[in-house]
């Protein structure tokens, strides 16, 4: 019998695993906790805030495909005051680490979240920059690597916990991007958020969301997250967690293997609501069966030749 | 309110009409925080997580037994997630999440005025409001049930012992009024008026409560993803803010999320 330790050094933190709960699909985390152990889990991001919340977008929000979802939420959160008073006391219970996931408009938004999210406690911040930037027009912080650049180097100012950078599929060159978050002062990266994606009602001729795009997420992106988690873990000195459609054990193993630290699990989580814990059972299968006793001796272990 | 994962038992699945099917299974749980109430539902989910459709799909609970632990589900054949529903025979498992949702407050409904309570339902939006007549039944305030159907109803024998009255309107005019379950329904009568059907009706309804003074509580459907309050999917926006129709929903006052033009 090998001794399977999944645990993982992460900025200073110590996970029980490296399975952590996406952002946007795992709510704060209270939601799961009578349907599977969460203490298992390496952590939860929470829901994705902004400085003074804002209700979502309009009309259709969810979208089947093969094997994906297409989602049109809006960022629908309470704001950062709300949750520090009422959802993260709650989270901070969990026995798992707490990522405060926050997004912002303008630059002044982010840096004001950020300090609030510090002072009040959490693990880790992972910074979502795929928000529309309203003084660029609507293009979002995360599409050019100086306009990302620009938020992160304000942000790591304030940001006295590990600064976790998540990345859009959608930057317009994303070893670039990697490295100007890396400069700029990020501790980490997550990627990949949601890829931009549309989808168009027969009947009403029309698109189906009101936004006419809408992000596609689950196990029909994995591959395409996988390259880019493997371009990233290339780029950047600083750990890369990766995520993107994964739903089993052997999809985390293939992101670790190609050298992220950690994995984020999102859509699974409506295929399957112990999905997470599952994901940790199914590694610590395969490590077993395979003679791994760490995570350390697979990881990266793909991209050896 | 909180929601639990488990594989439950089939114990069996008949066809109710053509493409209507009732499938009862094993709830075993025995805690009392779990035990579900009119106006829950549950995700449901037969097919495996790299299988399509790749959302579960929320369907109500029709009855619960708690002696014998069994769980109906009363749901319509619509597409590939129902389809693969009705394939279940006893013995089967699937898995289901839940209960969700808030449900139906029977204890303060039994309590409204004198009592004088109306269920009005359309279609598989009675599907919900079997166990609630028996809950309110069993609170002594045995409710009158008012239901619109396009063509021949079904289902509606369970529902005699547990109500004063039953009433039946039909499109075709197959059966009962010929029309629409509100050209039968007098709001003056009632105290409260609980009602789940699609939108239209349950507008309707709203709109002929409203004129009348009456309180109208209503059962409203999403699309959803999580069904437990985690992926703001079904959020619907009420008068009090959005909400989220699987966790603070799917019951709400008519008013708080119809308007009345
Ligand atoms: C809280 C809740 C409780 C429900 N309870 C019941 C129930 O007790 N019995 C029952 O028969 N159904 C119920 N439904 C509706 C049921 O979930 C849908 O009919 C089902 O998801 C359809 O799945 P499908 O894969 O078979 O069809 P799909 O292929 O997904 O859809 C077939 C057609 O149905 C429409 N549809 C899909 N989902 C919904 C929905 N949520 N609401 C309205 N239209 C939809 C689609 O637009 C499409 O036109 C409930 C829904 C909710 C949200
Ligand atoms: C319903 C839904 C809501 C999401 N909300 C957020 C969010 O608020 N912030 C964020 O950074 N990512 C959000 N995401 C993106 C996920 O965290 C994740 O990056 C993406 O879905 C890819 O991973 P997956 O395929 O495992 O879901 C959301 C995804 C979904 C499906
Ligand atoms: S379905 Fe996820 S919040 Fe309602």
């Amino acid at each position: 019998m090998t001794d399977v330790d999944l645990h993982v050094d992460l900025l200073g933190k110590r996970l029980a695993s490296p399975v952590i709960a996406a952002s946007g699909t795992f709510g704060f985390g209270p939601e799961y906790a009578d349907i599977q152990d969460l203490r298992v889990l390496g952590g939860i991001s929470g829901k994705g805030l902004t400085l003074n919340g804002q209700p979502g977008n309009p009309g259709e929000r969810l979208y089947e495909t093969p094997s994906g979802l297409m989602n049109s939420i809006g960022l629908q959160n309470p704001g950062v005051a709300h949750f520090i008073e009422h959802e993260l006391p709650a989270m901070k219970t969990l026995g798992t680490t707490v990522w405060a996931n926050l997004g912002g408009h303008t630059i002044e938004e982010n840096v004001e979240g950020v300090r609030m999210l510090c002072e009040a406690g959490i693990d880790f911040l992972e910074l979502n920059i795929s928000c529309p930037n309203v003084k660029q027009g609507g293009l979002a912080f995360g599409i050019r690597a100086v306009d990302a650049s620009e938020v992160v180097t304000a942000v790591r100012k304030v940001c006295t916990v590990p600064l976790v950078v998540k990345l859009s599929p959608q930057a317009e060159n994303l070893t670039e991007m990697c490295k100007a978050v890396e400069a700029a002062g990020a501790d980490g990266i997550s990627l990949c958020n949601t890829f931009q994606a549309c989808a168009i009602d027969l009947e009403r001729r029309k698109p189906v969301f009101a936004n006419t795009f809408a992000g596609l997420s689950g196990p029909a992106v994995r591959p395409i997250a996988l390259r880019m988690v493997w371009q990233a873990v290339g780029a950047v000195n600083i750990p890369v967690i990766g995520l993107g459609g994964i739903s089993t054990g052997k999809d985390a193993l293939e992101f670790i293997m190609a050298g992220a630290a950690a994995v984020q699990v999102g859509t699974a989580n409506f295929l399957d609501p112990c999905a997470c814990t599952r994901i940790v059972n199914e590694m610590a299968d395969w490590m077993q069966a395979h003679g791994v006793h760490s995570l350390d001796e697979i990881r990266g272990c793909a991209r050896n030749n | 309110m909180s929601a639990i994962n488990c594989k439950a038992k089939v114990i069996g699945q008949q066809a109710v009409a053509p493409d209507i099917r009732r499938l009862t299974v094993e709830w075993a749980d025995p805690r009392p925080e779990f035990r579900p109430h009119a106006g829950q539902f549950y995700m449901l989910r037969c097919w495996a997580a790299d299988e399509a459709p790749v959302l579960s799909r929320p369907i109500s609970v029709h009855d619960f037994d708690a002696a014998s632990h069994t769980l109906t589900f009363l749901y319509q054949v619509k597409g590939q997630g129902t389809e693969k529903l009705s394939a279940l025979k006893a013995g089967d498992t699937l898995s289901l999440t839940g209960p969700c949702g808030n449900g139906f407050d029977v204890a303060a409904a039994a309590k409204s005025g004198t009592g004088r309570v109306a269920v009005v339902g359309g279609g598989i939006g009675t599907a919900p409001l079997l166990l609630l007549c028996k809950e309110l039944a069993a609170a002594g305030a045995k409710p009158e049930l008012y239901v619109g159907f396009r063509d021949e109803p079904y289902g509606l024998e369970e529902f005699l012992p547990y109500c004063a009255a039953v009433s039946v309107a039909t499109d075709s005019g197959a059966v009962g009024y010929h029309g629409l379950v509100t050209g039968i329904l007098h709001p003056e009568n009632f105290d409260l008026i609980l009602a789940c059907g699609p939108n239209v009706m349950m507008k309707g309804v709203y709109k002929l409560c409203a004129e009348h003074n009456t309180p109208c509580i209503v059962s409203l459907e999403r699309k959803m993803a999580c069904g437990l309050g985690a992926c703001l999917g079904c959020t619907c926006m009420t008068k009090v803010g959005p909400r989220t129709v699987c966790k603070d929903g799917p019951v709400f006052a008519a008013e708080e999320v119809f308007d009345l033009d």
